[in-house]
């Protein structure tokens, strides 16, 4: 059991790789092992997490390397929380995913179900590597299997593929350039041992130099305010079945790796951290504000969530500008909690279209006659957006409005307020054309069995609705869990 | 040796990829047509791949591989950047095939491959 951090990563890999052999002998079993893959490493990153609850960090060298030389992966209390976050909905999203596209050929969809499992294994490890050049390789493995999940999408689907692809290349390119510069300096790619030369001192321009890169480059993965133009319309014409998974947690993992830099590999003695956290807090406010204006005036549901999601990833990088431990944790349990939200919200709108077949806000009038369960998430979901106490957003945002009146922020309090009202405007206005809005005549495209919807797309809805209000109820453990990690991190 | 000179000679190729760098990036930005952009793309990726080959690169050592006589470090290039690059010329590869095969969908749903032709049909959908 001393393999479990490499076997979480593993075994979506060895799914991928034999998906396509399998769907040639029986359509069923290429899916299948994507599956069991995919639960498989969600049972072995819970016990990694009670693992890390035990005993503390784990560190793990691949093929037995001492750690400067070897790769390293390092699963501190925040990485085991967001490898359970992310296999989970991984898993969720490959039996949610086989109800779409009944359309193209069998082999096309056993191939779209491999790229789906390396997105996974790319995400899984990006979080757990501890090496700065295999989280490029990870970086691009989630990458490129995300461009191919995006064109999968039809028409629109494929240009807004290639755009992001062009843009996803240069964020690629700038992150290759800030760890070229790094290594030139330090001659190390071991982010433990690269962070132990650079508090030496003396580094502080080339920390300036890499970090800017730094920035941009997982800014632009992110979907970070200036840097989003590629995500609205990529969020928007993603292949329905794998568009959870995709909105809900690729923009997060990015940030993640920014905060390793920032904050483990950089370390906060550095001269121009105030000014890099200043840079990323006027980001940061400019996208809270941006995204939920935007948001707005939108009329296509996944439109509507595509622009929060601009806004909501700025709440995570907030919380890095503000940087004290308090509001780190904050953002991770926002990166937690926004995932199932928005996972959540992306689940409804592909039920909604798999039921009606249409995305458009107007035609949601009274739509909770017909579909109690769904929504029932979008509105919990909804709600925990907006962050109304006990879902999971009320809770997140409370330790990031915490941290900021901890660090005399006052205007990141406000700004968090005044985002949080824009928020509640459209949410409200989807609750109400939900349930007041008189209903449409709309044709069911499936209307057989005993639930709204068949079993595995019931299931994600209700495991959603259940892991918002548990991450807002559990939230004094969850915080206290991160804090081991972040109590020597923060400013 | 005048200035010029000396700072040409130690970090004179570092201007030469930085310049590379700039003309994919900007060639990606200005480039109507999407076979253009992504040539660009390359040369980008290609500015990045000397970039590191450059921190490898020792005057008078030689090639990483074990040669009778020579036993220090400091007669063998560093063969990690190499290494890393081949990894990363493999990315570069994999971008370039999956754009090649989302620009034969495009031009296959759009038939053109300039980006205007493309914003003109898609607001006609």
């Amino acid at each position: 059991m001393a393999n479990i951090p490499v076997l979480i990563v593993i075994l979506p890999l060895a799914a991928a790789l034999l998906c396509l052999v399998l769907t040639a002998i029986h359509e069923r079993l290429g899916l299948w092992a994507v599956g069991l893959a995919s639960l498989a490493s969600f049972v072995l990153s819970v016990m990694q997490l009670i693992t890390v609850a035990r005993e503390g960090t784990i560190h793990y060298c691949i093929g037995g390397y001492a750690v400067p030389y070897g790769i390293e992966f390092v699963i501190d209390s925040v990485n085991a929380c967001v490898l359970v976050m992310i296999s989970l909905i991984g898993f969720l999203t490959v039996i949610f995913a086989k109800n779409f596209g009944e359309r193209i050929g069998r082999m096309q969809r056993g191939a779209g179900y491999a790229v789906l499992s390396l997105l996974i294994t790319g995400l899984l490890g990006m979080t757990s590597t501890g090496d700065v050049f295999n989280l490029y390789v990870f970086l691009e493995i989630t990458s490129l299997s995300a461009y191919c999940l995006i064109a999968l999408g039809g028409s629109k689907g494929v240009v807004s593929a290639f755009r992001y692809m062009l843009v996803g290349t240069i964020a690629a390119t700038f992150y290759l350039l800030g760890i070229g510069v790094l290594y030139a300096a330090t001659g190390t790619l071991n982010m433990g041992d690269m962070s132990d030369i650079l508090d030496k001192g003396g580094y502080d321009h080339v920390m300036l130099v890499s970090m800017c890169l730094l920035i941009v480059g997982f800014g632009i993965k992110m979907a970070l305010f200036p840097f989003h133009g590629w995500q609205p319309s990529a969020y928007t014409h993603a292949e329905p079945g794998t568009r959870p998974l995709i909105t809900g947690v690729m923009g997060k993992i990015p940030a993640l790796a920014m905060f390793r830099f920032i904050f483990c590999v950089f370390g906060t003695d550095l001269i121009y951290v105030r000014f890099l956290l200043v840079m990323l807090g006027v980001f940061s406010v400019c996208g809270m504000l941006y995204g939920s204006i935007m948001a707005m005036g939108q009329s296509d549901l996944r439109k509507v969530l595509a622009y929060s999601s601009v806004a909501q990833i700025a709440y995570i990088s907030l919380g890095f500008a503000i940087g004290t431990p308090t509001a780190l944790a904050g953002s991770f349990i926002h990166m937690l909690a926004h995932a199932f939200m928005k996972g959540g919200l992306f689940f409804c709108t592909g039920a909604i279209s798999y039921k009606f077949g249409t995305y458009s806000l107007d035609d949601l009038g009274r739509i909770y006659k017909k579909m109690p369960l769904t929504c029932g998430l979008l509105v919990v979901a909804a709600l925990s957006m907006i962050g109304i106490p006990p879902t999971a957003g009320f809770f997140s945002k409370w330790y990031l409005a915490l941290g900021a009146a901890g660090a005399h922020y006052w205007v990141y309090l406000a700004v968090l307020v005044i985002s949080s009202l824009l928020n509640a405007v459209y949410f409200f206005k989807l609750i109400e054309k939900v349930f007041i809005q008189p209903s449409k005549d709309l044709d069911e495209r499936w209307s057989a069995g005993e639930f709204e919807l068949p079993v595995s797309i019931v299931l994600p809805v209700v495991v959603c609705f259940a892991a918002i209000l548990a991450i807002g109820i559990f939230n004094v453990r969850i915080f206290d869990f991160l804090m081991m990690t972040l109590e020597g991190v923060g400013l | 040796m005048t200035a010029i000179s000396v700072f040409l000679a130690s970090k004179g190729i570092y201007l030469l990829t930085f310049i590379l760098l700039s003309l994919g990036v900007a060639g990606m930005i200005v480039c109507n047509n999407y076979l253009k952009k992504l040539i660009c793309m390359n040369i980008m990726q290609v500015a990045v791949i000397f970039f590191f080959l450059c921190l490898g690169q020792k005057s008078g050592g030689t090639i990483p591989v074990a040669l009778d006589g020579a036993l220090k470090a400091s007669e063998y290039i560093n063969p990690l950047p190499h290494g890393l690059m081949l990894t990363a010329i493999v990315v570069s590869l994999g971008t370039t095939g999956v754009g090649l095969s989302l620009l034969l969908r495009i031009r296959e749903k759009y038939g053109s491959v300039e980006e205007d032709d493309i914003i003109r049909r898609e607001r006609k959908v």
